[in-house]
Parts: structure tokens; sequence; C-alpha cells
């Protein structure tokens, strides 16, 4: 039994952000992968929860459109990765969310969920990062749209406030059209883990030329929040795909800009060790990819209309 | 044999799968009370006050009791059988609550409240007023001059106990290595000296240890518990409380795994004292993962400082070495572990001069190790494997070569008497080097460049069966006959997921002639009725209780057949139990005045001695020695209007030959059916002229032991810039005499290498300098999971051992021992890098190969 004092289900996102601003005590709760351990582990023990699991509105992916991809937090994890929308336009952050624990954590937890603790670790977190995802809240004041960039305030800290609820994770089409991605976990196992580090790297080629347009690096655990490598990234802006110093160059750039810590489950030169060599493996199998035609383009126009579905 | 050897599905299958086999708390009445322990936030230090008067005021809180308030009464609680010899019994170390702390999370109060909110709720508002001394978690710190001694009623120092062994009185590594420089020069010499560390680990066993307990009508506390050992929890609860032992009663549903953890008894004594406190009402105390995993018993990490010594063309001239263990704050299992540990380091190789081992098992302020799969055993082997393959690495030796040459022989005759009948070590390692293909892959991957490398590796051991003659070997067993002709077949031996209840089942089948589906085994062991055995442990269920079973279905069998031979007026040797029913008996072996078709003159004298001792001299066939035996050979003889069958061992020296019944009858053949055992039985129950209730009740204690053996051989690929292990390929091979059971042997087999994997890779349970647990959860704690692994092959080489009851020897731990030292030394084999301690974690062995200049 676990010991919460009230439970509220809420049937709209403003009955929730209603129910949050009366009850100061009371946390939000969507899957519960997370919630409900801390509450085991006595954490927030004889609090009250607020829950947005029965919201129909949050769950679920549709695109607009302009091409915004617009992604319910209250989606599951398996959901996501079997999304038409996400295995065409976004596959690697559905990969990336295929990594969280096991099956039946991924049948319940959420990518809202997965946003919103404020983990570094999160393992949708460093994909979300170099998307430029934005994250949508509401709460009393109104709706205000935070860039996922900006949304870390520090280790399970966010911007978002006590009476505020994530009603979406958009992602504008400038920053998946063209792009391929990887996403690398990497833990001690291969499943059931928490990331010791996780790495995505995402190119834009021209098909032409060969060269990188654009690259995008985003961390997990590299720092106490979920970072990008502005620095790196620009540095491999222009250089052709093949020319192998790109490895180099991504592998040594990275350290001058991440911060991870050490701690009894890794030391800081082994992340350190890792934030290079994956970084080098996933620019790697993004360029394959890109190499072998899988990053999308713009959209037909009978898709067009916004396809929704889930 | 017809049911033994058969992969007969598993007669707990069916609720297993379903769900519908009921645990212990699946049993708890509704009414039931929860408990939850207070345990210490220091690791070392004495308990001056407890303040509970916040704690009482949550609602729904029944009862707190503290370190203060329980009974004046230290007991121990290894699952040990319990010694008539003061010398020889377990230290009582603990009481129920203890205001001595001697562990982070010891335990030194209770909550007893309507539920577990309350319980908890209450338990965080107990305030704790402590004197502290500082924390002695690592062997290191506590045989420090200034450490703080635990146990100063017990012991004068945090040595808990200290023994040696060696091969020969005399035996000294220096002067053996002064021999041999000046037999063999100095320059042909191979050393190594090194020190080589293993993990303290948790058994990770799927269901948490739970209990309930109430006070009965009858004035008895009864405990339902999921323990492998249910009559020595009796005992202990006994000596816990200082009640008699008939006033307890233990029970034990299925349970959901134990791997030695429920080898000891962990919190059933206070949860009858709880239940006892609260006026008799039913208490249940449910440890939590964390607490499992932490706060109940682990295995113990071990240091080993070693030597070895080699000549230049590989044969292996001397080792030593000294092995110290962390038991944490109390003795559980005492120095029993350490002391295996330390045997079998010595006697899995054979060297020219000899091997000296010492071991130490020291009292620190961590969490406590007792039993867990294979009893010491990993550690010795991953300590002589590691010593073996350096040795190897060092003069170039290949790894199998030089220990086809320098293990254990056969007829190996321990110290304590133990003799390793059916030897078939070598045979192993041959199996598994073929399906490896060892010699093609050592070239291959010599030489290799590049980050990614791959590598084979190699694992032994040596295992006893059971605990005699260390300890007493004892189990009884009953049968009873229905009137449907079926039985029930009642033990104290336990089921606890290996399968015990369906091997005993076939054994039953096998020696009454009634076949398996009517054959009831009753799972749940009650004190109260059951017969007496110890419990689970030691892999010793189905050599020393199958040994019990066997006595007491032949027994049984007698009775039938007495009867059989009233009902049918015919003498009871003409008549034999066959898939349920009396048939005659026709005989189709050989005549009585056989001769041998053997040459009289074959073997030592001994067992030309013994053939004739057993035999009488009236031979009618032998079965030819097939090769891989080695030193055993069967005959039969027509003995007693039978044709019985013998083992004969004869031993390499030439000193002694052994013998047996093997209970086999030989050319018997069933004729003409005379009666059902329904019809049997009916009349047995309700006969006017001879009312019989057919039952047998046996206690057979154990005098006879014998050795196991395997290997392990894996063939992995390192990832050397991630740090990351993935195996390609592995085999066990396991010398396990006879199989009772092949699919359940395999699926064994299967559960000890994943163990193994974990055990080499990832799994180890961190304590911090202040003694307090890191990782005591099972996302920390990083068991394998099902991705983790590779597809597991399993061979078995079925050489029958004289002193098992169906030619059976111990299976059950020695899987998980040889994997941790193959995966080790195919890393070696890859990189070049000689670990010197596992987990091998991808942290550990980058930063090996940066120091390597690997990466």
């Amino acid at each position: 039994m676990f010991d919460i004092e009230q439970y509220y289900e809420a049937g709209s996102v403003e009955e929730a952000v209603r129910l949050l601003s009366e009850h100061e005590d009371a946390e939000l709760i969507c899957g519960g992968t997370d919630v409900l351990v801390k509450l085991r582990d006595g954490k927030g023990a004889g609090g009250s929860l607020v829950s947005i699991h029965e919201i129909s509105s949050l769950r679920g992916v549709k695109r607009l459109e302009d091409g915004t991809l617009v992604i319910g937090p209250a989606t599951c994890f398996t959901d996501i990765t079997n999304h038409p929308l996400i295995q065409k336009y976004v596959p690697y952050l559905g990969e990336a969310v295929d990594t969280v624990g096991g099956p039946q954590v991924r049948n319940q937890g959420t990518i809202g969920g997965n946003v919103c603790n404020g983990a570094t670790s999160a393992d949708s977190a460093a994909t979300l990062q170099t998307l430029n995802a934005v994250v949508v809240l509401q709460g009393t004041d109104g709706v205000r749209k935070v860039p996922v960039t900006r949304f870390y305030t520090g280790p399970g800290r966010t911007v978002r406030r006590h009476d505020e609820v994530c009603r979406a994770i958009e992602i504008r089409p400038e920053d998946y059209l063209g792009f391929t991605g990887c996403y690398l976990k990497y833990g001690k196992r291969s499943a059931m883990e928490i990331a010791t580090l996780g790495c995505c790297v995402r190119v834009n080629l021209d098909p032409e030329s060969g060269r990188i347009r654009e690259a995008r690096i985003g961390y997990g655990v590299a720092a106490p929040t979920p970072i990008r490598c502005p620095e790196t990234e620009a540095s491999l802006a222009g250089m052709n795909a093949e020319d192998g110093r790109i490895y180099e160059k991504i592998g040594n750039g990275v350290l001058n800009e991440v911060n991870p810590r050490s701690s009894w489950r890794a030391s800081k030169e082994f992340r350190l060790q890792l934030i290079s060599e994956l970084a080098r493996r996933a620019l790697r199998e993004a360029i394959r990819r890109s190499l072998n035609h899988e990053a999308p383009f713009e959209t037909l126009p009978e898709e067009k209309g916004g396809d929704q579905s889930c | 044999m017809e049911t033994v050897g058969k992969s007969i599905t598993r007669v707990d299958a069916r609720g297993k799968v379903t769900g519908e086999a009921k645990y212990t708390n699946d049993l708890v009445p509704k009414d039931c009370l929860q408990a939850k322990i207070v345990r210490s936030t220091i690791a070392n230090g004495v308990v001056k006050s407890i303040d509970i008067s916040e704690a009482l005021k949550v609602p729904g809180v029944v009862k707190i009791v503290t370190c203060f308030d329980v009974p004046d009464l230290q007991f121990p609680t290894a699952g040990h059988p319990w010694s008539v010899e003061a010398a020889h019994q377990d230290v009582p170390d603990r009481k129920l609550l203890n205001t001595r702390v001697r562990q982070w999370g010891d335990e030194i109060a209770a909550v007893v409240a309507e539920d577990n909110v309350a319980a908890e709720r209450a338990a965080r508002l107990v305030r704790v007023e402590y004197e502290e001394y500082p924390p002695i978690p690592t062997i290191e710190e506590a045989l420090a001059p200034e450490a703080t001694v635990l146990h100063p009623d017990l012991r004068k120092d945090n040595i808990f106990a200290h023994t040696s062994f060696k091969t020969s009185p005399d035996y000294d590594y220096e002067e053996a290595k002064k021999k041999a420089i000046e037999e063999y020069g100095e320059e042909n010499l191979i050393e190594v000296a090194d020190t080589y560390r293993t993990p303290r680990i948790a058994h990770c066993h799927i269901e948490v240890c739970t209990s309930w307990a109430y006070v009965d009508t009858n004035g008895k506390v009864t405990v339902i518990t999921s323990t492998q050992i249910p009559h020595i929890v009796r005992r202990v609860i006994s000596q816990a409380l200082g009640w008699p032992v008939g006033r307890i009663r233990v029970i034990k549903p299925y349970i959901g795994g134990g791997f030695g953890n429920k080898q000891d008894v962990l919190d059933e004594p206070l949860n009858a004292y709880l239940s006892i406190v609260c006026g008799g009402r039913c208490v249940c105390l449910e440890l939590s993962r964390e607490e499992c995993v932490s706060q109940t018993r682990t295995r113990h990490a071990c240091k080993g400082v070693l030597r070895g010594l080699a000549s230049r063309n590989g044969e292996l001239l001397a080792r030593e070495g000294d092995i110290y263990t962390n038991k944490g704050g109390y003795a559980s299992h005492g120095h029993a572990v350490t002391g295996g540990m330390t045997t079998v380091f010595k006697d899995i190789m054979h060297e020219k001069y000899g091997c000296r081992s010492d071991g130490y098992s020291v009292y620190t302020t961590s969490a406590v190790s007792g039993a867990m799969r294979a009893y010491g055993v990993p550690q010795a082997m991953f300590l002589a494997d590691c010593l073996t393959d350096d040795l190897c690495y060092k003069g170039g030796f290949d790894p199998l070569k030089f220990r086809m040459e320098n293990c254990v022989r056969p007829g190996f005759v321990a110290a304590n008497g133990i003799t390793y009948y059916s030897y078939s070590l070598k045979e192993c390692m041959k199996r598994g080097a073929e399906y490896i293909h060892w010699e093609e892959k050592r070239r291959e991957y010599a030489n290799q460049t590049g980050p990614v490398r791959r590598g084979v590796g190699m694992g032994i051991f040596l295992y006893k069966v059971g605990v005699y003659p260390i300890s007493l070997e004892t189990s009884s067993a009953r049968m009873i006959l229905n009137q449907d002709g079926s039985i029930q077949v009642e033990l104290s031996a336990t089921e606890i997921g290996q399968g015990a209840d369906t091997v005993f089942s076939q054994m039953a089948s096998e020696t009454t002639g009634i076949t398996m589906d009517r054959v009831y085994i009753i799972s749940t062991q009650d004190t109260d009725v059951a017969p007496f055995d110890t419990g689970a442990y030691a892999s010793r269920q189905s050599f020393v209780t199958g040994k019990a079973v066997k006595k007491c279905a032949l027994e049984l069998r007698a009775r039938i057949l007495d009867y059989a031979s009233w009902m049918l007026n015919r003498p009871s040797d003409e008549l034999m139990i066959w898939q349920n029913n009396i048939c005659e008996k026709i005989r189709t072996g050989g005549r009585k005045d056989s001769r041998p078709v053997f040459d009289e003159n074959d073997g030592t004298q001994a067992v030309k001695d013994a053939r004739k001792l057993a035999l009488g001299g009236t031979y009618i066939d032998n079965r030819e020695n097939d090769g891989s035996v080695g030193e055993s050979a069967r005959y039969s003889a027509w003995l007693d209007g039978n044709i019985k069958e013998y083992d004969i061992h004869d031993l390499p020296n030439g000193e002694a030959a052994i013998l047996r019944d093997t209970g086999v009858e030989k050319g018997i053949v069933p004729g003409e059916v005379l009666l059902s055992m329904k019809e049997l039985a009916e009349n047995a129950f309700y006969s006017l002229d001879r009312s019989e209730h057919i039952t047998a009740e046996v206690t057979n204690q154990c005098r006879e032991n014998t050795f196991a053996s395997g290997c392990c051989f894996v063939d992995l690929e390192v990832d050397m810039p991630l740090g990351k292990v993935k195996i390609n390929n592995m085999i066990n091979v396991h010398d396990s005499g006879t199989l009772l059971n092949p699919k359940l042997a395999e699926a064994q087999v299967h559960g000890g290498m994943a163990m193994g994997i974990g055990y080499a890779l990832t799994e180890e349970l961190l304590i911090d300098k202040n003694g307090r647990p890191l990782n005591p959860n099972l996302l920390d704690f990083k068991i394998p999971t099902a991705m983790d692994v590779p597809d597991f092959h399993v061979e078995f080489l079925e050489m029958e051992d004289p002193m098992g009851p169906y030619g059976n020897k111990a299976l059950g731990e020695p899987p998980a021992i040889p994997v941790a030292p193959a995966i080790r030394n195919a890393i070696l084999h890859a990189t070049g890098v000689s670990m010197k301690e596992i987990p091998m974690t991808q942290q550990k062995l980058v930063a090996a190969f940066k120091e390597a200049g690997l990466i």
C-alpha cells in the first residue's frame, strides 16, 4: 500500500491546473513510473496526487499543417516508438525512448514525465535537445512555450511551476526535415537500465556535396542537466561527411563542452571516455543513415492536413 | 531405470505457471497486522536510548518494541544441522533486536500496526540516540589495531576464525621454491604472486524474505515463512525465544527462490516474538527489496593473497594462498564458507611439492555474509583459476593443457576422506574445448589489433556433495498408500524452485513401481507433521534426501509385497510391483552356476578381494568398464535368490576398493498381472481379516560423499573503448553423475551460467566508507537481464556415481562456479590484460585498458 493522502483524477488540463493550485502538497502523476518509486522510498509520503492519466487529449502524436510534430506528453514510450509519424520523421526519438527500462515500464511511463522530472539521465532528453523541442506548459496564468534547451535549471529541477501541466511537446519541421540521427544509450546492462550516458548526434547532409550542413549533438548525464555542444556542432558544419577527421573533431570537441561528475555509479574520467567515444559512434551511424537516404524531406501534398492517430 | 533419468514435466509446473501455487504472502489472513523494522542509521556503535512517544501517536499503531525490550538471549542463525558437541555449534552472536549496532541498518526496534502505511509512518518517527564508533566496513579496517572489537564476549579481536590447510604437514612454499631452484634452475621457473578480489553480492531471489506468525489456540507460535530450512528455523526460534521446540511450528509453502539467503534464519524469530507481544495476533513481516539485498545475507567478499610456481615445461610445482573474507557484523554461517573456500583452493590443483591455504573470517561493520550458491567455491575457483591462467600467460602455456596436466587427479581423496569416485573432470574439459573450438580459437585470436578483440577462456571446479563428514547428514521420508493405490510422499527437504519435488516423485515412482501420476508429493513442509530433514542447501537433497526416499520406497514396496503375498498366498519374493500392478517376477538373467565372463585376474588385488567379498564367488556377468568410468566397474551376482548389482571402485593408489549394493534388481521382468494396486490397497484398508494401513517412514543417516566437477568455456568479444564484453558462445560441461531429470538439470545450469555472468561483470553490493549500502535495489545492483546473456549450451557426462542413491550427485549450486573465471581468462586472452578482481565492470576494464595503453 502506498502512503498517499488524497488522489485526484483530473478530467481536463484546466482541472488539473486548478487541483494543483488548490493543493500545494500535491504532485502531478501520469504513468507513475517515477512518482510511485519515490513515494515507495518515503519521498513525498503522506502527500496527495493529481492524476492526468485519464486526459485523452494529452495522448497521441499529430502533425500540424505547418509540419510541426505535436507529441502528447501522456503518450507512453511504447506508443511513441510505434507511432507512424515518429517512425517517419524522427525515428531516432522512437529508438531513444525504446531504451527506457523494460517493456512494462515503456507501456506505462510517458514522455512528458520523462521531460518534466528534470532528470539528466532521461532517455528522451539528449534527442529532444537536438530537436530544439518546445515544451508547452499550461498554468493558472495561461499557456507558455519553453524550448527544451532552456527548460532545465539543475538536477531534477525545471522551469515548470507547481501548478503547470505540460500539455504538448512540439518539434518544428526545420528541426527534423533533412536530418538523420542516432541515439546511443550507455548502461551497465542492456535493459532495465538508467543511462550512465546518453548521446544523440544528428546530421543534415548536403546530398550533392556530401558536406555536413548542420550537425547537432545532445547529451544526457554529461552535465547536471541535458546539454547541447554548440561549438563542436559549429566546427563540424561544412566538413565532408567522408572526411575521417570529423571523428577526431567531434571526439575531442565535446570534451570542452561537457561537465560530468564523479559518483559511485561512474567516475568523471570514465564518463569523459564515453562522451568522446559515443559521439564518434553516433556521428558515424547518423552519417550512414543519411547516405542511406533515410532523412525525411518535405511531405507530399496528400499528407498535409495533419494526420492524427493513437 | 523407468522414471529416473526421464525429462518428466515438473510436478508444480501448472500451479506455478497459472499462478495457482500459493506462496507465503498469498496466504496472509485478512486481519493480519503489519510489522516494520526500525534500522540503525549508523554502522558501528551502541543505542543509548529510543524515544517512541511520537511514533505511538500514529493512528493504527498497535505495538512498538525496542532492543531494550527483547529477551536477553543470543542465538545463532546459520542453516546448519545442530551439533551435540558444543565446540561445533554455531556461534550465538545476536539477539532479536540489538543495542550494540554492528552494521548500517542493524535491527534496533520494530513497529506493529494495522497496515504498512501506519507502520512505516511510525517507524520514521522513532527517535534514536547513539554512541557512535568509527565504522570498520573493510577487512583491512577491521583488522587494524585501533578497530573496535565487534563481539568482545566471543572473540578477542575481529578475526572470527582462522584455519590452515596444507597438502602435507611439513609443506612450506619457500622451502618448495628452494627445492625447485635446485632442481630446475631459477631461470626455468615461472612464478606469479598477486592479490585477487571477489565482491560482496546479493542473492536476488524473486520472492522477498517474508513471513507471518500467530499463536495458535494450543499455545504454539506458528510461523509461515519463505525458507529453505523449516526444521532449522523451528530450532532457532526456540533458541531465540527460550521456548521449547515443541511449542514452535514452522510452515513453508512454495517459495520463490532462495539461493542460500533463505538457508539462514532471518527475521522469523523476531516475527514470532512480535506476534507473542501482540497477544498472539497474526503479524506479517515482509522485508522490502532493499532490506533483502543489504540487510539479510550476502555472498562473502574475499581477498586472496596468492603465489604459484611452475616449471618452464608447464609442471605446477607449488602454490599458497592467504584468503580473507568479509563476514559483516554477525557470524551467520560462521567460518564454514571460508573453510570451504580455502579447502577447494587447495584441492583443485595437483602440485609437485604441495599447497598451503589459510582462511580468515573477519567481522566488519557491513552487510552480513552467509550462504550463497556454491558456498565459497565460486570465490575459491576465481582465485585458483586466476592464478592458473596468470601462470600460463607468463609461462606461455596453453591453459587447457596446463589444467589437464596439473588439475586434481582421478581417485582424489580429500583430507577428510571424501573420495572422488566418478572422476570425469578431464573428460568435461575435453568436451568443452571441442565445443568452443579451443585450439583453433587460441590460434585465431593470437596477435589481434584494433579496438575490438576476441578471446576464449576457461574455468573448472570441484564440488563436494552435502556436508558429510564435516556435519551431520540426516534425512527422513514418509510414504502412505491411499485406497486407490496412489501414494503420498512427505519430506522436509524443500522445493525452492530447483525441482526437488519432481525428482523426489520420480525416485519414489522408480523404486515403488507406482507410476508418477499416482505419486503425490506434499510440497508444503509443516514441522508439526513433516518428518525431519535439514533442508535445501549444499546441493544435498537429491543425494542425501534421495537416499531416504529410496530407503522409504524400498520399505513401502516390501510392505505392499508382504500384503500381496498374504492376499495371493504366494511368497513375496515371487512378486514384484510393475506399473501399479502386482506381477509375477520372472528371472531372465544368468543362471546360478554361471561363470564369470570377465577375467578373474583382472584388477588390483584390492578389487579382486572386494569382488570376492561382494559376489561370494558366483558371478553371472559383468558390465564392461566403458573407459570413461576411470576406476569403477560394475558386477552382478546371484545372491539371496536375486540377481544383484554391485559397484566396485578401485583407487589408483591400489590401497582400497569400495563396494555397494546398487539396489537394482537385474535380470527381472514382470510376468502375469496378479493384482492391481487399487485392489490391494482397498483390501489393506478395509479387509475384515487383515486391515493394515500401509505406510513407511524411515530415517537415513548419510555417511557417504563424493565430488562433482565441471568446467565452463567462453568465447567473447571485448569492445575496449567502451569497456563492453559481449559473450558470443558459452558452454558449461558438468560431471554430475546420473541425471535424474535431464531437462530440469539443463535449466538448473542455465540459471547458474546467468548468475556467473553477473558475478563476472556487473554485480557488487557497494558499501560506502560509513558502512552504508549504496545500491541495495534491483536498478543499481546489476543482475543480468535476458538481453545480457547469450544462448547457453550445456553438456553432461553422465557417469553413475557409486555413492548417489540413483548414481546422481550434486548439481544445484555448481553451475554458477566456473563462469566468472572463464570470462576473466577469456578477457586475458583477448587483450593480454589480467584483471585482478570481479566484477570486471566497464569502468574497471576501461581503466585497465588505458593503463595497458590499449585505448
